[in-house]
């Protein structure tokens, strides 16, 4: 099993009402950075990464946001590089590069080549098609997302791949002469996973690719029917998945005390967490979903009803009550802790927990999330308490369930049985008893 | 009042099958639609009906013409049409292009100002305006476009029937996919061609009336009259206290201006 964490690195010397009047992290002047704060802050994130490689974790998890104090790290592959000379053995997990907003795919491959040469070849780079604030902060036409994709994601593979020099004529990216002289250190390419919020068609798309599918903190009962679909699709192109093929990213937070802990975990909702991210005008961008997206989009729009839309209640997008939408962010806190999409406790509580997780959905990459705006200390131990104690443990139950991951199995190498048939891969029975 | 009938044909043009709402009845009359799609048949369209045939295109991409994806810019969308109006025998047609619509008639008339007999653009996009800038569509939602787009989105009869109520998700739809489309044609530079104001000169000899909102939010009327200044023999007309839908805020004027231009 491939254990590691991650965090947003947020800003979060932020007055949270900034936030929630706005109902979105996304679109927050730029004037409430203080640029001393920032420093510090991008600093102490990347003091921790250094200290969990110490810690025993196997990677640590970045990823890219742009123009929002939800996340500082505008541009990954800079704190990747910082990383990849300072740690010593954990895997660098890009989760993920957002290649429809880059305006030039072979520089990210050149990018991405350094990092895995000056790490000695521990990069893992994935790819996203990016939020859809992401594509108006770089100005990435959103009806091209897509296509920007595919061709980018070819594009690099074939940078690190094809003899050089080569031209390139693609729809969108034209390069008269690729022919990059630093490539990956790993052969035939670093490892490629890809993290997503449960849409089939990229999960489709990943079981095609025999790319290993991250799961980030969605619930777990549709996360298991995108195991399934992605176990079909597997089948499909001849091979059965295993855990090998699945990832899930967990946010949890660990003290010495229960009620420690239930400090760090409320802290999570800040601003109203990641249902704040972004209003909908930005969050789906023109053309930035498929037609069966729009399709699911406007029965949930018709349906307000219908659960997943937001934590705060539609009565009070229309108020300014900035107490009411406080109060029902955080009364959303129980039943997250309830249905595991957050965790909380001791290290000795909270096994218990991941141990239900890990039976539902047998991953064989497994990420903790921890966020918040809280002291540095408490991240700190928080930190150390996952790395010393729930880390070993999580460790032991991966090896009882069998969960291999990546570099374990080869993903896609595991034979169909001879029916065509596949397994199913996740537990809807350990689902069910949960 | 009571609508004149109205129908839904489709035209091939190329690969594409083209859905055309057509009524009335005379000489043809083109009208191209905005970047929000066909609103639906107003009062104008009535009255103008009555004496002619009203061809009104739904661009491709919009919904109901299905999507071409080698239109990816102006131009690419102007030549569809002059294809159209060749094998369709319609040149020389008289066009009414309306925001987007106006940006297309103009990239037409650049290209072959013969195709058509004479223009009126309303409230077009197409020009980066002198002063003020376009209003960004992507960054609202298309209801929210909407209602900042004219005056008064509140008190307006034929702007509530239009776009008042719920919105239902086939409606929601239709805007995504407008939208959409808009994105792949308009997204950068936003809604205009550099080189229009060079490109203008072509224009000369077709008799063209440019109508505006004296407050249009969506377009400044600056753009109106960089038009009216670039297409020589132009005349524009405005409308005060007015938005970006004279056809919707101000029908009367709207209508009285169009008929006395068309004859």
């Amino acid at each position: 099993m491939h254990i590691m964490w991650f965090t947003e690195r947020a800003y979060h010397y932020l007055p949270e009402e900034e936030v929630l009047k706005r109902r979105s992290f996304f679109g927050v002047p730029n004037t409430f950075f203080d640029a001393q704060k920032g420093s510090q802050l991008l600093n102490q994130y990347l003091d921790e990464k250094i200290y969990s490689d110490e810690l025993g974790f196997d990677g640590v998890m970045l990823n890219e946001h742009h123009g929002t104090p939800f996340c500082m790290g505008a541009v990954m592959d800079v704190e990747a590089a910082v990383l990849a000379r300072a740690t010593k053995r954990v895997r660098i997990v890009l989760l993920g590069n957002p290649i429809p907003t880059v305006a030039n795919p072979l520089r990210l491959a050149e990018e991405l080549a350094m990092i895995d040469m000056i790490s000695g070849g521990r990069l893992v780079p994935g790819w996203v098609r990016g939020a859809g604030s992401e594509q108006l902060a770089n100005n990435a036409n959103p009806a091209y997302n897509r296509e920007y994709f595919d061709e980018a994601h070819d594009l690099i593979l074939a940078a690190w791949t094809r003899p050089g020099p080569f031209r390139w004529e693609s729809k969108h990216f034209h390069f008269r002469f690729v022919n990059p002289w630093v490539l990956p250190l790993q052969k035939p390419h670093p490892p490629i996973w890809i993290p997503g919020l449960i849409s089939p068609e990229t999960v489709k798309w990943c079981a095609a690719h025999k790319y290993p599918y991250v799961a980030l903190a969605t619930m777990l009962k549709p996360t298991l029917e995108m195991w399934d679909l992605y176990t079909a699709e597997a089948a499909v192109h001849g091979y059965q998945a295993g855990p090998e093929n699945f990832g899930y990213l967990q946010p949890i937070f660990v003290h010495e005390t229960e009620e420690k802990a239930d400090e760090l975990g409320k802290n999570f909702l800040f601003g109203g967490g990641f249902a704040n991210f972004a209003r909908p005008e930005w969050m789906f961008p023109p053309g930035y979903n498929s037609k069966e997206a729009t399709r699911r989009l406007a029965s949930l729009y018709a349906n307000p009803n219908l659960p997943g839309k937001t934590l705060v209640p539609q009565h009070l997008h229309s108020m300014n009550d900035i107490a009411a939408i406080k109060k029902a962010v955080y009364d959303n806190y129980e039943s997250s802790k309830e249905s595991l999409q957050i965790i909380t406790g001791t290290p000795k509580s909270v096994i218990p927990k991941l141990r239900k997780v890990l039976e539902v959905l047998r991953p064989g990459i497994f990420s903790f999330w921890l966020d918040g705006p809280s002291p540095r200390e408490d991240r700190l131990t928080c930190l150390k308490l996952l790395g010393t104690e729930v880390l070993p443990a999580v460790r032991e139950i991966g090896k009882e369930l069998g969960l291999a991951d990546p570099f374990q199995i080869a993903p896609g190498s595991r034979p169909l049985a001879a029916s065509g048939r596949p397994e199913r891969v996740g537990s809807p029975e350990a689902l069910a008893a949960i | 009042m009571a609508e004149t009938s109205h129908k839904e044909e489709t035209f091939r043009v190329g690969e594409t099958e083209l859905r055309v709402i057509k009524g009335g009845q005379g000489k043809p009359l083109l009208v191209f639609h905005g970047e929000l799609g066909f609103p639906g048949w107003l009062q104008w369209l009535d009255v103008l009906a009555r004496k002619r045939t009203i061809w009104i295109p739904l661009h491709p991409g919009f919904g109901k013409t299905p999507m071409a994806s080698w239109i990816m810019n102006m131009r690419d969308l102007g030549a569809f049409y002059a294809r159209f109006i060749r094998e369709q025998k319609l040149a020389p047609v008289d066009v009414i292009g309306f925001s987007l619509g106006g940006w297309l008639a103009a990239e037409m008339a650049i290209a072959n100002s013969a195709q058509f007999s004479k223009m009126v653009l309303v409230g077009a996009t197409g020009l980066r305006p002198p002063s003020g800038e376009i209003m960004d569509m992507f960054t609202r939602t298309a209801r929210g476009y909407l209602n900042a787009s004219v005056i008064d989105s509140r008190n307006n009869p034929e702007f509530a029937k239009l776009f008042g109520g719920e919105q239902t998700p086939e409606q929601f739809e239709a805007w995504e996919d407008a939208r959409a489309e808009t994105a792949r044609i308009a997204w950068a530079p936003y809604m205009y061609t550099q080189s229009m104001p060079e490109l203008l000169a072509n224009v000369a000899g077709l008799p063209t009336l440019i109508l505006w909102g004296k407050q249009d939010p969506v377009v400044p009327l600056s753009a109106g009259e960089l038009y009216h200044q670039k297409i020589a023999g132009s005349k524009l007309v405005t409308f005060d206290n007015c938005g970006h839908m004279p056809e919707v805020e101000k029908p009367a004027d709207f209508i009285k201006a169009i008929e006395s231009f068309l004859g």
